[in-house]
């Protein structure tokens, strides 16, 4: 059943929210800047209710069922987070507010970058990026600045591995560094070989994702970093995958350089619908003076009696600022609130369930779909969605026939390297019963493969619309509701 | 605390996969790194972390607890009861991405409105689905406008009365494209708003001309010459917009703009310490390829029923990698569909008398503020939207404590940005605030020492 | 697939035809089988333009995938395919006839020697 548009629900003279009576006098705007025509909808309140809540029962969402997504981390949203982040005395904080207003807020962001430099073993964060790609900007600038600043200008080269997820090349091509690809080995390492060879004065860092995106811990993790700093290069972490060494490893003791966190994968803060994220960047203690401006500091120490000052701190060699004011604040109280509620054995608990469950589907499938490398996993694994003896059956069509079991499919197509890759991450938060209904339902997929194909090929049957014609979308595009004039012809 | 697993449940899954502990999955772990002891708080339960957040939460004085006129960015509106109750479904906000359009129509429907809502708002062609603020949407409008040109321009002219963190991210962005400046915001080009000297810097090695409407001192500009010559020199201009005053004023689109961006926080996002916010992206047919994010398209299935789905995705980081010009993949989600729902429930002639009230309740203030003594409007014969300046013979920071004593928020003071404004304060008013807080404002200023 | 021999061909996917000084360039049956259903044309040189053999030419996208077009000759932009912008799916249907790119003024001719014939392209196609 198609919802109509809030440009189809619309009526001439329907009426919403009461805007309140003017008790000023009246003050004219010059006529050459009045607006003529205002065609936004009109409806009653009841109307929009309806129709948003219409929109949300066609979504699938975590609080309706399991979403194996492979690097998204698509874990429990904790209900107290939606709360906290709520309460009066942080939404109703202007971020320009004086210092001595805000202490709290300062207070809470101070001390979750302390929390986020532990957790992850770097001497300096930032909380302002609002994404892991941003993130990954900002990270990548300081890397650049730090050459730059060193005179070391020659260094233009990034070396990305090819199973990256696609914002790495992204972030990198936007700050006009060369990138060049990077082959993974049999065992989905980073082929030390092949990076030897690139390791040279023209190197300024490369970007690693540890576990990378086929979930695999890099066996050579401490010998890959240390000849990029041999050669002169930084190393770049994304962080994506952080799920899996919760209290396990912390990237900056294994070398890394700098590296950003997803607090919407790794620390629960809620996925959306596409945002907002919030994507902090840690640096080790070179980069610090590099960080952007500004950083949360004790500008007053405290004494037994008074608590300390916080305020704005200027990294000396700042790369500048990469968003307004202090980054996505009601994400980072979330993420507080999720660091505080589990402590250091909270934490390590979500690695060790979250890898627990990876392994655990992955035996349960192994036999039946192509393993693409037979090693303990982290917090995610790999399946290739073929058979060499079905040649009409493709990862798209498992993906698309999970939705009839009430599934949401995982990442298909990346990383690029899996020929019809099907990437799962259970995640920490789901139990063993879901685990097993969505292996077995895979096993029963497998089955319907060899003998109803077409079950596959036409699915999904029972989702609010079926499969979309994406061509047509892309050749007659319509991305923008009729005119209201036309709509009421 | 989130992680439902009991001891059988272990004991069954270990077997399982045919490990003896959990510590065996992590072997390839260098030993000497592995399981840090982290040096952090002891866990709370729920109930504990709760009381202490409430407790830092309460030792901060809120707009709710003092009168505020700060503007310069972000502005506290109402924000009807219906937006967030909204919000607050599940299926809203513990969806992902839309990737896979049969189980997400809802949210993609939702950023299809909220595409048309701010095309309607804007007077422009094509929105996408949001960049993160309205100062990274301002960047990444140069990025189009560079790649546009291919680089052949190198000029970008940005006013100096674009706010200056704005200014800030653009550079910061930018920092590492040689062959590019960007230029117009020295204090010898100024803040007239006549652009006399800003529009003689538009040359044809322009790409793109940026300004912001209303300003960031809340000064309503003609730019219809600026948009001209422009053009003429074949540069393309991007405006930067407050959304609630288009409620009332003629959009950008209407008078030749090439790009809006701007930031959609007032339309029902709350203040929230700058956090999350909206960043407004939209652009004119011809410029639809070239833009950046997420872009919902209507289409049908299978059955040829309407559906909605991700389109001309080609153009994203997950399909170019490094042949993308962005890199952006999260954008604002939740925060679009706060933005729809406030459209929509404001409506047509709501939004209209809510831009409107802000403007009488702005004018009404700059009036009474400027008959004080010692206080003056330092752009008099300039129109101007919700916010104005306030030129004091006192020094900014003594106002404002004295304001302090009164519970007031009096505005942000100017001078740090801009040197040539010292001793101004720039005050916002809107719909929340009534004529007897103005009232209030003037008797407190009226108080203050001036020697 | 089709391979016409009277055509030279890059790695990259497109094909050459030269006549008096006079390169014209598009793409191959087997890149626009590759991409599928193309949905846009974005050039990224204009008429008058100076090339070198290897750079971009343009960008084609398709719904699921975009790919960079080379130039597989160095010299002038003559002239560019405008017919493409309204209607990019002829790049699908004729991708050897109507739906030509460029056309360039070849500066160097000995350059075409290190492109490959049709025997030689279609079996590099079949081991791919």
């Amino acid at each position: 059943m198609t919802e109509p548009t809030v440009f189809q629900l619309s009526s001439p003279g329907r009426h919403g929210f009461d805007v309140p009576a003017s008790d000023v006098p009246d003050f004219t705007l010059p006529e050459s800047f009045v607006r003529q025509d205002l065609p936004l909808p009109e409806m009653s309140e009841l109307d929009v209710v309806r129709h948003f809540t219409h929109l949300s029962q066609k979504n699938y969402a975590i609080d309706l069922g399991f979403y194996p997504l492979g690097s998204c981390t698509m874990k429990y949203n904790p209900k107290i987070n939606e709360v906290t982040s709520r309460l009066s005395g942080f939404a109703n904080t202007h971020p320009l507010q004086p210092l001595d207003t805000v202490q709290g807020n300062l207070y809470l962001m101070y001390t979750l970058q302390e929390w986020l430099k532990e957790i992850s073993g770097f001497a300096g964060v930032t909380l302002m990026p609002a994404a892991g790609a941003h993130g990954e900007l900002t990270g990548m600038l300081i890397i650049q600045k730090y050459h730059k600043d060193r005179g070391d200008i020659k260094r233009k080269r990034i070396l990305i591995p090819d199973s990256a997820h696609g914002t790495n090349p992204a972030s990198s091509a936007m700050i006009g560094m060369e990138i060049v690809p990077l082959s993974s080995d049999a065992r989905g390492n980073v082929d030390l070989e092949a990076l030897k060879a690139l390791c040279d004065e023209n190197l300024a860092g490369l970007m690693l994702t540890n576990p990378n995106t086929l979930g695999l811990f890099d066996e050579h993790v401490e010998q890959v970093i240390q000849l990029v700093h041999a050669a002169g290069g930084l190393v770049y972490g994304d962080g994506a995958n952080l799920n899996a060494l919760l209290g396990i490893v912390r990237p900056g003791d294994l070398g890394f350089d700098v590296m950003h966190f997803n607090l919407h994968k790794t620390f629960s803060t809620p996925h959306g619908g596409g945002g907002p994220g919030s994507g902090p960047v840690a640096v080790c203690q070179k980069l610090v003076d590099f960080l952007p401006d500004p950083v949360i500091s004790v500008v007053e120490a405290g004494t037994e009696e008074v608590a300390p000052l916080y305020g704005y701190a200027h990294p000396a060699k700042s790369i500048g600022r990469v968003k307004t004011y202090h980054g996505h604040f009601g994400m980072l109280v979330r993420a507080f609130t999720y660091i505080a509620m589990h402590g250091t054995d909270g934490l390590r608990d979500i690695a060790e369930k979250a890898v627990l469950n990876a392994n655990y589907m992955m035996h349960r499938l192994k036999s039946t779909y192509t393993l693409s490398y037979d090693r303990t996993c982290m917090h995610e694994f790999v399946l290739e969605g073929v058979w060499k003896d079905l040649p009409g059956i493709h990862a798209l069509d498992i993906a698309k026939r999970l939705m009839d079991y009430k599934f949401h499919p995982p990442t298909n197509y990346f990383p690029l390297i899996v020929h019809e890759a099907l990437m799962i991450e259970p995640t920490e938060t789901e139990s063993l019963d879901t685990l097993d209904a969505f292996c077995d339902a895979l096993l029963k997929i497998a089955e319907e493969a060899r003998t109803q194909p077409e079950l596959l090929h036409d699915a999904p049957h029972n989702t609010p619309v079926r499969r979309c014609d994406e061509l047509k979308a892309a050749k007659d595009l319509v991305l923008c509701c009729y005119p209201l004039e036309e709509l009421q012809k | 605390m989130f992680t439902p697993h009991s001891d059988y449940d272990v004991e069954v899954m270990l077997k399982s996969i045919g490990i003896e502990k959990l510590e065996d999955l992590f072997k390839e772990i260098p030993e000497r790194f592995r399981f840090p002891g982290l040096n952090l708080p002891p866990r709370m339960t729920e109930m504990e972390a709760s009381d202490e957040l409430e407790s830092i939460a309460a030792s901060n004085g809120t707009t709710k607890d003092m009168l505020s006129f700060l503007g310069a960015g972000a502005y506290d509106h109402y924000i009807p009861a219906a937006v967030d109750m909204l919000l607050r479904r599940g299926e809203f906000y513990t969806a992902y991405t839309p990737y896979q359009p049969e189980i997400s129509q809802g949210t993609l429907q939702a950023i299809f409105e909220y595409q048309s809502l701010i095309c309607t708002l804007t007077g422009m062609d094509v929105s996408n689905a949001s960049h993160y603020d309205g100062a990274t949407a301002a960047a990444e409008a140069v990025i189009l406008a560079w790649h546009h040109f291919r680089g052949k321009r190198g000029k970008v002219l940005v006013s100096r009365a674009v706010n200056p963190q704005y200014r800030q991210v653009i550079r910061t962005y930018m920092q590492a494209t040689d062959n590019l400046t960007i230029a117009g915001d020295d204090a010898e080009t100024g803040l007239d708003p006549n652009l006399d000297k800003f529009i003689a810097q538009i040359d044809n090695n322009t790409a793109l001309v940026l300004v912001q409407y209303p300003d960031f001192f809340g000064r309503i500009v003609d730019y219809r010459p600026l948009i001209e010559a422009a053009h003429a020199q074949g540069a393309l201009v991007a405006v930067a917009v407050n959304p609630t005053a288009l409620g009332i004023l003629t959009p950008p689109g209407e008078i030749g703009a090439d790009i809006v961006v701007g930031e959609g926080q007032p339309l029902g996002i709350p203040l929230s310490f700058g956090g999350p916010y909206l960043g407004l992206f939209a652009v004119k047919e011809p410029l639809l390829r070239k833009i950046a994010g997420r872009i919902v398209g209507e289409t049908v299935d299978v059955e040829g029923q309407l559906a909605y789905v991700l389109t001309l995705t080609a153009r994203e980081q997950h399909i170019r990698r490094d042949k993308a010009t962005s890199n952006i993949c999260s954008n604002q989600g939740l925060m679009t569909l706060a933005s729809a729902i406030y459209l929509t429930l404001l409506g047509k002639e709501g939004f209209r008398k809510l831009s409107n009230l802000c403007y009488q309740k702005a004018h009404y203030a700059a009036g009474e503020v400027s008959e004080v003594p010692g206080f003056s409007l330092a752009f008099p014969d300039q129109p101007f939207y919700h916010e104005f300046v306030v030129r004091a013979e006192q020094p900014v920071d003594e106002v404002l404590e004295h304001l302090r004593g009164h519970d007031i928020l009096g505005g942000y003071d100017l001078g740090e940005d801009y040197p040539e404004l010292k001793g101004c304060l720039l005050m916002a008013v809107t719909e929340k605030i009534n004529k007897a807080d103005i009232d209030y404002l003037k008797g407190a200023l009226s108080e203050v020492d001036h020697d | 697939m089709l391979f016409p021999k009277d055509l030279k061909y890059q790695k990259t996917d497109e094909w050459v035809k030269v006549e008096n000084g006079i390169a014209t360039i598009g793409i191959s049956d087997y890149a626009q089988d590759s991409l599928s259903d193309i949905v846009y044309v974005e050039f990224a040189v204009d008429p008058g333009d100076s090339v070198e053999a290897g750079a971009n030419l343009a960008t084609i996208e398709s719904v699921k995938a975009a790919a960079e077009v080379l130039f597989p000759v160095s010299g002038t932009v003559l002239e560019i395919n405008e017919g493409l912008a309204d209607k990019p799916e002829i790049l699908n249907s004729d991708p050897y006839g109507a739906a030509w790119l460029v056309k360039v003024k070849v500066a160097d001719e000995t350059e075409l020697a290190g492109l490959l014939d049709s025997e030689a392209y279609e079996a590099y196609c079949q081991e791919r």
